[in-house]
C-alpha cells in the first residue's frame, strides 16, 4: 500500500499516528494531575511502527502487544473511549478495570493482549499462528516487542517454534534503543537485532521505524510470505521513545542531546512533510483536528462512565 | 536481643537495604550485585541508588532482561566462590527464572551430597498496592517456602530489611528476600552496625492478651495499626511477625497463641494453599491447640489475580479495617 501518494491511505496513517500521540499525551496529563493511577509506558515518538505494521493487516489478523501497547491497540482499531475508560478504572473499560494500561486489549479487533512480562507475548504469537495453521486459516499474527525482549528465553523459544513449524507470524521488534536503562549497545554483541533471524533460519530485516512506509513495506512483504505458508520473518524497526521508560524514570542513562536528535526525527512531522503534496495543508490540519477531537471525546466519555465495581471482583477468575 | 543500646538512625526501608548491600560489599569482596537497571538507573524502586558510583560497574552489574540467565549466572558464580546478590525487578518475574531457582539453586547442595554450596541471595519486591495489576503485584512466598533447599525471608521494617538481608548474604544457602514495594518509603530506626538477624527468629511486635495476630510483609504494619484501633475498643492483640518463613520460628507463634487462646492469621497472598495455612497447621499440631478458645482464623487476599483499578485492588487484599473486623469477630464470637 502506498501510504504517501494515496490520499486515503495517507490520511488514515496520519490520523492514526496523531491519535496515538494525542491519546498518550492525554494519559500523561491525567497521570500528572493525579487522575490516573498505577503505572504507564508511553510510546510517544514510536507511532510509525504500529501504524505502518497494522495497515498491512486485515481485520481478522491478530497481534500480540507489550507493556508499551497503547499504540498497537489503537492502530489495530480499538475504541478510544473504552481504552481511556480502562485506564481510568471504569466498568466500561476494555478489561472492566482489571487490566489497566499494561493489559489493554481489544480481542474483537484481534488484539490478543498487552503483556506486562517482557517477551511474554512472543511464544503466545507463535501459538496463535499454530492455531491458524492447524485450522487451515489465512490469518497472520504480528507480535510486537521491544529490543529488551530479544534477550529473553521466551523470545528465543517462541521464534524458534514459529520458524520450525513455518507459522504465519511476523515478529516486529520496536528497537527504541533501550530496555529501561539498558542500551542495545550494552545488551547485544550483534550490530543489528535482525541478525538474530539467521540463528532460526528465517529472514531478518532492519527498517527505519520512524517511517511508516518503510515499516509497512517490510511488514506487508512478511505478511505475504506468512500467508503463503512460508513462515515467519523478523523485522527490526529502529525508533526512539521520547519519554522515560515509565513515570518514575529519571533519564540518567541518556543525554538530552540524544533525545533532542531523535525528536528532530519525529515520525509524524516527517510524514506530514512527505504527504504535503498528496493531502495539502488543509487536509493535514483536519487530520490533526480529527485526532484531537476523538481523544477529547474519549476522555469525556470515560470520565462519565461508572467506576469499576468491586462487587464482581471474583468473577472472571475462571471461565464458566 | 542484645542489651547494648545500639546506635540507630532513621532510614527508609529502601535505604536500609542499600546500607546492608554496601556494608556487605565493603566487608567481603566476593559480594556483588547483578540485575536489571541496578546500575546508573539505581534500581526500579531506587534501592541500589548510587551504589554503582561507590563500587563500580563490575560489582554493581547491569544485566540485559534475562531473568533465567541472571539467576543461573548467580548460581554458577556462587558455586565458584562468589557471593552474588540478584535483584529481580518484580518478584513476579522470578517465574521466568524458576528453573534456576527451584531445580538448580535449591537442590545442588543436596544433590551433590553437600560437596558444593550455593551462597546466593535473590531480592525481589513483592505485593500489591501500586496499581501495577496482575503481573506485577503478586505475593509468591508460598512458592518458595515449599521448596526444600531455599530459605525465605519477608522483612516488614527498615531494621529488618537490613538485618535479614545481611543474614541472607552471610548464609551459605540460597535465600529469597521478598521486600514489599509499599514499604520501601517507610522509615524507622536502623542500627548502624552491620549486625545480621538470626534466620528463623520471629519478632513479637506487640504483646496482647485477647488474640494473636500473625502477619507477614505489609500486613505487619497494617496489623499493628489495627491492634491500636482494637485497643481503643478494649481488645488487646499480640502481633507476631515470623520475619523468616523458612526456617520458621513456630515456637514463638505457638507460645503466643498458647497465652492468648486465639489466632488470626493475616496474609496478602490469596488464601488457598497460602503460607498462613502452614502457620495454622503449625498451631493445630502443637500443644497450643489445647489452649484455643476459638477456631484458628485466616484473613487473606481473595483468590483472584490483583486487579488494576484502585478500588478493586484494595478490595482484593486485607486492609486495616478488615483486620479490625476479623479480630473483633474472633474475640466477640468466642
Ligand atoms: C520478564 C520481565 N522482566 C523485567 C520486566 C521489567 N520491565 C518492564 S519493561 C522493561 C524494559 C523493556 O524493554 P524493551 O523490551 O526494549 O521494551 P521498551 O520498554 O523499550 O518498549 C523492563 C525491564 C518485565 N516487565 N518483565
Amino acid at each position: 500500500m502506498d501510504l504517501i501518494g494515496n490520499a486515503a491511505a495517507a490520511r488514515q496513517a496520519l490520523v492514526t499516528m496523531w491519535t496515538i500521540r494525542r491519546f498518550e499525551e492525554a494519559v500523561d496529563d491525567l497521570f500528572a494531575r493525579g487522575l490516573m493511577h498505577g503505572t504507564m509506558h508511553l510510546s510517544i515518538g514510536q507511532e510509525a511502527v504500529p501504524v505502518g505494521a497494522c495497515l498491512a493487516l486485515s481485520d481478522g489478523d491478530y497481534i500480540t502487544s507489550t507493556h508499551r501497547g497503547h499504540g498497537h491497540c489503537i492502530a489495530k482499531g480499538a475504541r478510544l473511549a473504552d481504552m481511556m475508560a480502562e485506564l481510568l478504572a471504569k466498568e466500561t473499560g476494555y478489561c472492566r478495570g482489571r487490566g489497566g494500561s499494561m493489559h489493554i486489549a481489544d480481542v474483537a479487533t484481534g488484539n490478543l493482549g498487552a503483556n506486562g512480562i517482557v517477551a511474554g507475548g512472543v511464544p503466545i504469537a507463535a501459538g496463535a499462528g499454530l492455531a491458524v495453521k492447524m485450522r487451515g486459516g489465512r490469518e497472520v499474527v504480528v507480535s510486537f516487542f521491544g529490543d529488551g525482549a530479544v534477550n529473553e528465553g521466551a523470545w528465543h523459544e517462541g521464534v524458534n517454534l514459529a520458524a520450525i513449524w513455518d507459522l504465519p507470524v511476523v515478529f516486529v521488534c520496536e528497537n527504541n534503543h533501550y530496555g529501561m536503562s539498558m542500551s542495545v549497545s550494552r545488551a547485544f554483541r550483534v550490530k543489528q537485532l535482525s541478525e538474530r533471524a539467521a540463528a532460526y533460519g528465517i529472514p531478518g530485516v532492519t527498517v527505519d521505524g520512524n517511517d511508516p512506509q518503510a515499516v509497512h513495506d517490510a511488514v506487508a512483504d512478511a505478511v505475504t510470505r506468512a500467508r503463503a505458508g512460508e513462515g515467519p520473518t523478523l523485522i527490526e524497526a529502529t525508533t526512539y521513545r521520547w519519554k522515560g521508560h515509565s513515570k518514575s524514570d529519571k533519564n540518567l542513562y541518556r543525554t538530552r542531546e540524544e533525545i533532542e536528535q531523535w525528536r528532530e526525527r519525529d515520525p509524524i512531522a516527517r510524514f506530514e512533510q512527505r504527504v504535503a503534496a498528496t493531502l495539502g495543508d488543509q487536509e493535514i490540519q483536519s487530520c490533526r483536528d480529527e485526532a484531537r477531537d476523538a481523544v477529547r471525546a474519549a476522555v469525556r466519555a470515560a470520565h462519565a462512565a461508572p467506576d469499576a465495581s468491586a462487587d464482581s471482583l471474583t468473577e472472571a477468575v475462571y471461565a464458566r | 536481643m542484645t542489651a547494648v543500646a545500639e546506635q540507630t538512625r532513621t532510614l527508609t526501608y529502601a535505604e536500609a537495604v542499600r546500607e546492608a548491600l554496601a556494608q556487605a560489599m565493603t566487608a567481603d569482596e566476593r559480594v556483588f550485585l547483578l540485575g536489571e537497571d541496578v546500575g546508573t538507573y539505581g534500581g526500579a524502586f531506587g534501592v541500589t541508588g548510587d551504589l554503582v558510583h561507590r563500587f563500580g560497574e563490575e560489582r554493581i552489574r547491569d544485566t540485559p532482561i534475562s531473568e533465567l540467565g541472571i539467576v543461573g549466572a548467580a548460581v554458577g558464580a556462587a558455586l565458584a566462590g562468589m557471593r552474588p546478590v540478584v535483584e529481580i525487578q518484580f518478584s513476579d518475574f522470578t517465574a521466568q527464572a524458576m528453573d534456576q531457582i527451584v531445580n538448580q539453586a535449591a537442590k545442588i547442595h543436596f544433590m551433590l551430597g553437600g560437596a558444593a554450596t550455593v551462597p546466593m541471595v535473590l531480592r525481589a519486591p513483592a505485593g500489591s498496592g501500586t496499581g501495577a495489576a496482575a503481573q506485577h503485584s503478586q505475593s509468591l512466598e508460598a512458592w518458595f517456602a515449599h521448596v526444600p533447599g531455599l530459605k525465605v525471608v519477608m522483612p516488614a521494617t527498615p531494621a529488618d530489611a537490613k538485618a535479614l538481608l545481611l543474614a541472607a548474604i552471610a548464609d551459605p544457602n540460597p535465600v529469597i528476600v521478598l521486600e514489599h514495594k509499599l514499604l520501601y518509603k517507610q522509615s524507622g530506626p536502623v542500627p548502624e552496625a552491620a549486625t545480621p538477624a538470626r534466620l528463623g527468629e520471629a519478632a513479637v511486635r506487640r504483646r496482647g492478651t485477647d488474640l494473636t495476630i500473625v502477619a507477614t510483609g505489609v500486613m505487619v504494619p497494617r496489623s499493628l495499626e489495627a491492634a491500636d484501633e482494637l485497643a481503643a475498643d478494649g481488645i488487646e492483640a499480640s502481633v507476631v511477625d515470623p520475619r523468616s518463613l523458612k526456617p520458621l520460628d513456630g515456637k514463638s507463634i505457638v507460645d503466643d497463641v498458647t497465652r492468648t487462646g486465639r489466632a488470626l492469621l493475616v496474609q496478602e497472598a490469596p488464601k488457598t494453599a497460602g503460607f498462613m495455612a502452614e502457620i495454622a497447621a503449625t498451631i493445630g499440631e502443637s500443644p497450643a491447640f489445647g489452649h484455643l478458645r476459638a477456631p484458628i482464623s485466616r484473613l487473606c487476599g481473595l483468590d483472584v489475580p490483583i486487579p488494576y483499578a484502585p478500588q478493586l485492588e484494595r478490595a482484593a487484599v486485607p486492609q486495616v479495617a478488615d483486620i479490625v473486623r476479623a479480630a473483633t469477630d474472633l474475640v466477640r464470637r468466642w
